[in-house]
């Protein structure tokens, strides 16, 4: 708890030398969300993402569905016959709304950017992970990689690109703050640099569960997880699956090398295999 | 807004809203602050941050109910019982805040012996009028004075054609008091007495039954704000149109005013009324006001048969004591800024050229006289009546029969494109061939694209500078003013006729720049904050004059551009400040952020406690300081008594903190100035399923109804055919979209977050009535069937009320017939019937019958 | 609705299901197609046997002309394509993939024209050489391309999955030989077509029990009919090659059944992989287990 969170990833800093920054990233404490969606206008204001869709879901008061190649903010809303408060309700009137805004992790350990074939998602010299909109030719390849369903290839217009959050690289790189947090009128969203962002996320779930919410837990402040810790990490009310996303999540690569021998020893078989066919004769 | 301003002096919020992050209890009723005020309500999650309870009473539950740490639901409509009920279990159990009661509020004050209660005449206050459907208010004047209220009808006699004008001659203050009061608040007419009586019946078994709150619940939130009031503690309320749409609307901001001056809680750090008005700067359009009734600084508009001149209608309309005892300064200074050199003492400085009212002519009874073919012309400017006023179906009939209507907006709205895109056309009720109504419709200007104000719900005046030019024809609401008055004045300019020179006479020259002679929003804001007779910018309202030597726009703007300082302008960082940042913007009055907040020191001028300490008197200074500028004159001693025959402010005494009011005090007892009583009386909304559980009389016998074809009032409880609309239905807003929708559906992504009109129905009434989640659902009344999307969803919940199970109908009223997202409008449901004192329509309780599946679309015969 | 989900967040994905279309699913398998008959063409010139190895050069080299066709063509910028060649990825499956189409596309078209032309003997023979080399890495990298994903039903049948592609490899190129290739040169083909089906089906049935519930996309919708019928298609023409192989009709109607179970294995693979990330509760699923 008293060391400096390590925040680093393969390729950052170390690549950057001395040009990486702190690594910066997302604390979003949703047990003060609102779920007014300023973020998700916010974001596609600045960032000039298309219209997602006129549709009504009936998903309470979500009517965005999910992160996608023209979604890059989503806010979630979750009715439950539960009390907000531990010890709260308890004449059976038990009921809380659960609200959160979801984003891409900008994971320490990156499927999409390790799956990548163009090469077109790097880690910035600010430890973000950003799609070159110049370079991805749309394969599509890191739409199922991601373990959370994050990325989505842009079908409209004849754009075919995977689209996700920038972390607002544009902003962020001239010292801004990304459009989402400023937005944001709770504080629900903060942004800031990586470590320190850890180190108040403890403190702050320590004072929520101190308040009585029940089920208050972090989500990706962890990074022993399974893709290194997240870059976007959340206090979350309730499980993860609860709100749509993975229990476990795993960066793929992490079973690379296992797959790789795998496939040789299938390989091997069928050169083997192959050889052993020629025997006997030609008919 | 007659509320507050009969209640403390001023119709705005008494508080701002980073105040409430001090509040150790709040209480968010008529409002769903976090959905309709979301940037706001960050200071009610700060307060929540602190340990502070927040308690949302809501027909539903909302985002606001989902951070609050209590939610109370409650039957829309009902609220009067529910605050009658804490005003009961205030005085019963004895939790009133005393020394601040017996000292600042009206309690001890004597009532006229001819007053009856509503407890004795059966639903009816002293003085009913039946024939004119109005009080004679002579029986609730204070024991040998009569007062002036310093808002709503202050010349409730002459408004009903009697010039009798009172108050003006009658008794006065002797040393700031009134001649007769019981500082025991035990003589049997006090104030104080007359409030236990009036709310005897508005028990916790009361409420339960009225408002459909279990009565344990009920008493918890008694118990939260009073055990969050006093010295050390203050309490908060919020409120927006789910207490204004009534047609007791008025009334139930004056029982949150007579619980917050019990408890002690106006003018305290953390506590008073933060009244949220929804528009950027819906309170600027009050203030310098858009409304038939008041000239800016909410100085009333003269009455045809009651002011014969000027000396008369300052008469009639100050009172001799308080800050009111000045309305001739703000009148004169008013009308020298409009009419300038041409306004002189010898002819009233021009009153003659001010228009006068003859009656009510309130934007509803203008549309029904258009039905009736006597207006002919209607200019809309930044509204949409199509979609967002009671009966909005009406209103598009209504408007088919004017002979011209211009509309000014940023995209066509419904308003504009009615006679040929509506549900009338749709039906083939109206066609457009049939309809001569010529229509102009002129783009207007973004607010990036214009220099300008906003007055926000805090009184507070905040600068926006252009920042692009407009594209096309889209010009700013400055532009059209200006130069439709430039115009107008060019065609007259050879006129010989009297009525002419009132336009003629104008000051009408400001400068302008750019390639559309854009005039400057700065010099119209310099002329609003006044000038001297030197020309220079006035600081302050106190420097105003009666003699026409002082110019000023709006009294209680002046001092906006004090040292020839655009100080709306002002964005000085928070960081840099106290976190009161008077230096960000500025706000009326004189830039008083808490207002009344004399009342945070005791009557000998300390703080009430250290915790809630925000304005005191220095005594080695000689002088009031604090947090804020203090709402008082600077150097008026706590132990200040007035000398005989004082007049204006110098009449309060040291330790009366709301200076507005004739006798410095607050009202709990309003004895002038609100035309439907003294005190707030539970009655049932004009349609409802039940019949009032206090009284024979079930509705506000003032309100204003209009029984007419096309906006018939449903039968209501007992009456045959009431089990036609047996569910309470209400209306309210979501934070993704803006009102009547034009600035929302016409925009992707507002559009895409809510992209279809629904209603939100309980699990229980939807099995009822066999509604879908996702499904469709028709909503039916008297005036329109409209169909929405169905939301299924344990938030809404029925209730039980007066012995049976009631269910509730939820419709936001965002939808119209044009843009990206189109729906039928809730608004078509609803009658026009409005609260007297200030004509705003019932629109948050109704009754409604709903059915599965959509509504049919063709056309009806 | 009001309740607490017990599908998670209103049903949806967790995880998106892969945004390729059908030609991906014919890339996977030209690839099986293009690897095994390169090797297999290899191992028939260094064994002399002429007919069968002009017939799987040129299948070879069909393949691997298609195999990045389809590719391109499901880019969503396909004129974009050559950006797949501005890195050296081993982390990307696809990247590593390309380059190994690359190699092997040129040198099969290579071998394929020097065949075809009967010209430059020593070209062919290093052409074919690399192409028959890196045939068995052109038949299983595609299955480490989709196990190295979050889709449930490939990541955690990663171990399968090579087997799975290689053995189809075998049936696929196998039949394809058969049907080209004169009787009595086809011998090895048969062979090798018989030994890819017994060994498809053992390995699908090996994957699809370790996997578990996770395994259930195999049973339903599009792609459990998909693998339903690749399992008949392929035991019917592996029985039928088995005894009635040497007859040249008999021989050629069981490879084109072999060849077509080939095919709908791996749609029934591709479509899998849909149908496991559309429902949440697989991920869910894979996810408890691991911790």
């Amino acid at each position: 708890m008293s060391a400096q969170p390590n925040v680093d990833t393969e390729a950052w800093p170390e690549s950057y030398g001395d040009e990486a920054r702190p690594r910066m990233g997302f604390f979003t404490d949703t047990s003060v969300c609102i779920g007014c969606k300023a973020c998700e206008v916010a974001c596609k204001e600045w960032n000039q993402v298309p219209e997602d869709g006129l549709l009504f879901t009936g998903d309470s008061y979500d009517n965005t569905g999910g992160l996608g190649a023209n979604t890059w903010r989503h806010v979630a809303f979750i009715e439950q016959d539960r009390p907000l408060r531990v010890g709260d309700g308890e004449d059976g009137d038990a009921f809380r709304w659960l609200m959160s805004s979801d984003v891409c992790k900008h994971c320490t350990h990156s499927a999409c950017l390790d799956v990548c074939p163009t090469g077109a998602i790097i880690r910035t010299e600010l430890g973000t992970v950003v799609v070159q909109e110049d370079v991805c030719n749309g394969c599509g390849y890191c739409v199922p990689a991601c373990p959370f369903g994050v990325l989505d290839k842009r079908e409209i217009e004849d754009d075919g690109r995977v689209w996700k959050c920038t972390l607002c690289y544009d902003r962020t790189r001239e010292g801004m703050t990304p459009a989402c947090a400023q937005a944001c009128p709770t504080e629900s969203i903060q942004y800031g640099p990586l470590d320190e962002l850890r180190e108040r996320a403890g403190a702050r779930l320590d004072k929520v569960v101190a308040d009585g919410f029940a089920g208050a837990r972090l989500y990706g402040e962890d990074p022993t997880d399974g893709v290194g810790g997240f870059g976007a990490f959340f206090l979350l009310l309730d499980e993860p699956e609860v709100y749509g996303l993975p229990p476990n999540p795993v960066d793929t690569t992490h079973d690379l090398p296992e797959m790789w021998r795998s496939a040789a020893v299938a390989a091997g078989a069928l050169a083997v295999g192959v050889a052993a066919c020629l025997l006997g004769g030609r008919r | 807004m007659p509320s507050l301003g009969t209640s403390f002096g001023r119709g705005g919020a008494t508080t701002f809203q980073q105040d409430l992050q001090n509040s150790d209890c709040i209480v968010i009723m008529g409002s769903n602050m976090a959905e309709c005020h979301p940037v706001g309500y960050q200071w009610v999650m700060e307060a929540r941050e602190r340990g502070a309870r927040v308690i949302h009473v809501d027909p539903r539950f909302t985002r606001t109910s989902a951070t609050a740490t209590d939610y109370v639901r409650i039957r829309a409509g009902s609220d009067i019982a529910f605050l009658g009920g804490v005003i009961n279990y205030i005085l019963e159990n004895g939790r009133e805040f005393r020394e601040y009661v017996v000292n600042y509020t009206n309690a001890p004050v004597i009532v006229d012996e001819g007053f009856q209660d509503t407890e004795e005449l059966d639903g009816f206050f002293s003085g009913w009028q039946d024939g004119k459907g109005t009080y004679d208010n002579s029986t609730w004047q204070y024991a040998g004075m009569s007062v002036h209220g310093s808002a709503g009808q202050r010349e409730m006699g002459a408004n009903q054609g009697e010039a009798s004008g009172h108050g003006g001659h009658g008794g006065s203050l002797k040393h700031g008091e009134p001649p007769e009061e019981d500082p025991t608040l035990e003589h049997p007419r006090c104030v104080f007495q007359l409030l236990r009586r009036h709310y005897a019946r508005y028990t916790p078994e009361f409420v339960e039954q009225v408002c459909g709150v279990p009565r344990e619940q009920f008493r918890m939130v008694a118990k939260a704000l009073c055990d969050n009031s006093g010295r050390e503690r203050t309490s908060a309320f919020c409120y927006a149109v789910g207490w204004t749409q009534h047609t007791v609307g008025v009334q139930y901001i004056r029982a949150a005013a007579i619980i917050q001056l019990l408890l002690g809680n106006i003018g305290r750090p953390g506590g008073g009324i933060m009244a949220l008005r929804g528009h950027a700067s819906i309170q600027g359009s009050t203030d310098i006001p858009t409304l038939y009734n008041i000239l800016p600084g909410y100085i009333p508009m003269p009455h045809a048969h009651a002011h014969e001149d000027l000396q008369e209608f300052i008469d009639l309309n100050s009172a001799p004591t308080g800050f009111w005892g000045n309305m001739g300064a703000y009148t004169v200074s008013l009308l020298k800024s409009w009419w300038g050199a041409h306004a002189t003492a010898e002819n009233d400085f021009c009153f003659d050229y001010l228009p006068r009212i003859t009656g009510d002519h309130s934007i509803y009874q203008t549309v029904l006289a258009m039905l009736d073919g006597t207006v002919k012309g209607f200019i809309v400017v930044g509204e949409n009546p199509a979609v967002g006023s009671a009966n909005s179906g009406l209103h598009r009939k209504a408007m088919a029969k004017l002979d011209w209507l211009v509309v000014r907006d940023l995209v066509e709205i419904e308003t504009a494109a009615f006679w040929y895109d509506s549900p009338e056309v749709r039906r083939g009720e109206l066609r457009t061939q049939d309809i001569g109504t010529e229509v102009f419709f002129l783009p207007a200007s973004a607010h990036t694209e214009k220099d300008g104000s906003f007055t926000n719900t805090q009184r507070l005046l905040q600068w926006h500078h252009k920042a692009v030019e407009p594209e096309g024809d889209c010009r700013s609401e400055l532009w059209f003013y200006y130069h439709l008055g430039r115009i107008i004045r060019q065609k007259l300019q050879d006129s010989e006729e009297e009525r002419d020179r009132a336009v003629l006479d104008l000051q009408w020259h400001y400068p302008t720049s750019g390639q559309h002679e854009e005039p400057s929003a700065d010099a119209v804001l310099r002329e609003i904050n006044g000038t001297g007779p030197d020309g220079s910018a006035l600081s302050a309202y106190l420097e105003l004059k009666d003699d026409g030597s002082t110019a000023c726009g709006c009294w209680i703007y002046c001092g906006c551009f004090a040292d020839e300082t655009n100080q709306p302008a002002r964005r000085k960082p928070a960081s840099e400040q106290t976190w009161v940042a008077p230096e960000w913007g500025w706000a009326w009055p004189a830039n008083r952020r808490i207002i009344y907040n004399r009342a945070s020191a005791d009557p000998d001028g300390k703080p009430w406690s250290e915790r809630k300490r925000y304005v005191w008197w220095d005594e080695e200074e000689g002088k009031w300081t604090g947090e804020d500028v203090p709402d008082f004159q600077s150097d008026k001693r706590p132990d200040y008594v007035p000398p005989e025959g004082a007049k204006a402010q110098d009449a309060i005494k040291g330790n009366h903190p709301f200076i507005m009011q004739a006798d410095g005090r607050g009202w709990l007892f309003v004895p002038a100035g609100l035309v439907d009583g003294p005190l707030p009386t539970h009655y049932e909304p004009h349609e409802s399923p039940f019949s009032n559980r206090l009284y024979d009389q079930r509705g506000n016998p003032a309100r204003q109804i209009f029984e007419r074809p096309g906006n018939h009032t449903q039968p209501t409880d007992g009456q045959p055919g009431s089990d036609r609309f047996p569910f309470v239905m209400t209306t309210y807003r979501l934070t993704e979209h803006h009102t009547a929708g034009g600035m929302s559906r016409f925009v992707p992504y507002l559009s895409e977050l809510q992209p279809e009109m629904f209603c939100e129905v309980s699990p229980e009434l939807a099995a009822e009535r066999s509604l879908v989640n996702g499904g469709w659902a028709t909503v039916a009344t008297e005036r329109a069937a409209i169909e929405a999307r169905v939301l299924v969803t344990d938030r809404m919940r029925p209730l039980r009320v007066n012995g049976r199970v009631v269910h509730q109908v939820g419709l936001p009223y965002h939808w119209g017939s044009r843009g990206l997202t189109r729906g039928d409008s809730a608004n078509d449901l609803f009658p026009i019937v409005l609260d007297p004192n200030v004509h705003i329509q019932e629109a948050k309780a109704a009754t409604c019958d709903i059915r599965a599946g959509r509504s049919p679309r063709g056309a009806v015969s | 609705m009001t309740e607490r989900p017990t599908d998670g967040y209103y049903g949806r994905p967790i995880v998106k299901p892969p945004v390729w279309k059908d030609e991906i699913a014919w890339y996977l398998f030209a690839g099986g197609l293009a690897g095994g008959s390169s090797s297999l063409g290899l191992a028939a010139r260094v064994t002399g046997n002429r007919a069968l190895a002009r017939s799987a050069t040129f299948t070879a080299a069909a393949a691997l002309t298609a195999s990045p066709l389809l590719l391109i063509k499901d880019l969503g910028r396909p004129e974009r394509f050559v950006n797949m060649l501005r890195v050296v990825k081993p982390s990307s499956p696809m990247n590593v993939g390309t380059w190994i189409l690359t190699v092997a596309g040129t040198a099969a078209g290579a071998t394929a024209a020097c065949e075809a032309t009967d010209v430059l003997p020593r070209v062919r023979a290093l052409a074919q050489g690399v192409a028959g080399v890196l045939g068995p890495a052109l038949a299983t990298y595609t299955a480490v391309l989709i196990s190295d994903t979050a889709v449930p039903v490939w990541h955690e049948a990663r171990t399968e999955l090579p087997l799975v592609f290689a053995s189809g490899a075998a049936a696929s190129a196998g039949a394809a030989a058969v049907i080209l290739t004169p009787a009595d040169s086809a011998g090895p083909a048969r062979r090798m077509m018989l030994a890819g089906a017994v060994g498809e089906l053992a390995a699908t049935s090996v994957m699809e029990r370790r996997l578990g519930e996770l395994g259930e996309p195999y049973h339903t919708g599009k792609a459990g009919a998909f693998a339903r019928a690749a399992k008949t298609a392929t035991a019917a023409g592996a029985a039928l090659g088995a005894f009635a192989g040497r007859r040249p009709a008999m021989g050629r109607l069981a490879a084109g059944l072999v060849f077509g179970g080939a095919v709908a294995e791996r749609f029934a693979v591709f479509r899998a992989g849909s149908q496991s990330a559309e429902d949440p509760r697989y991920v869910v699923m894979s996810q408890r287990d691991r911790s």
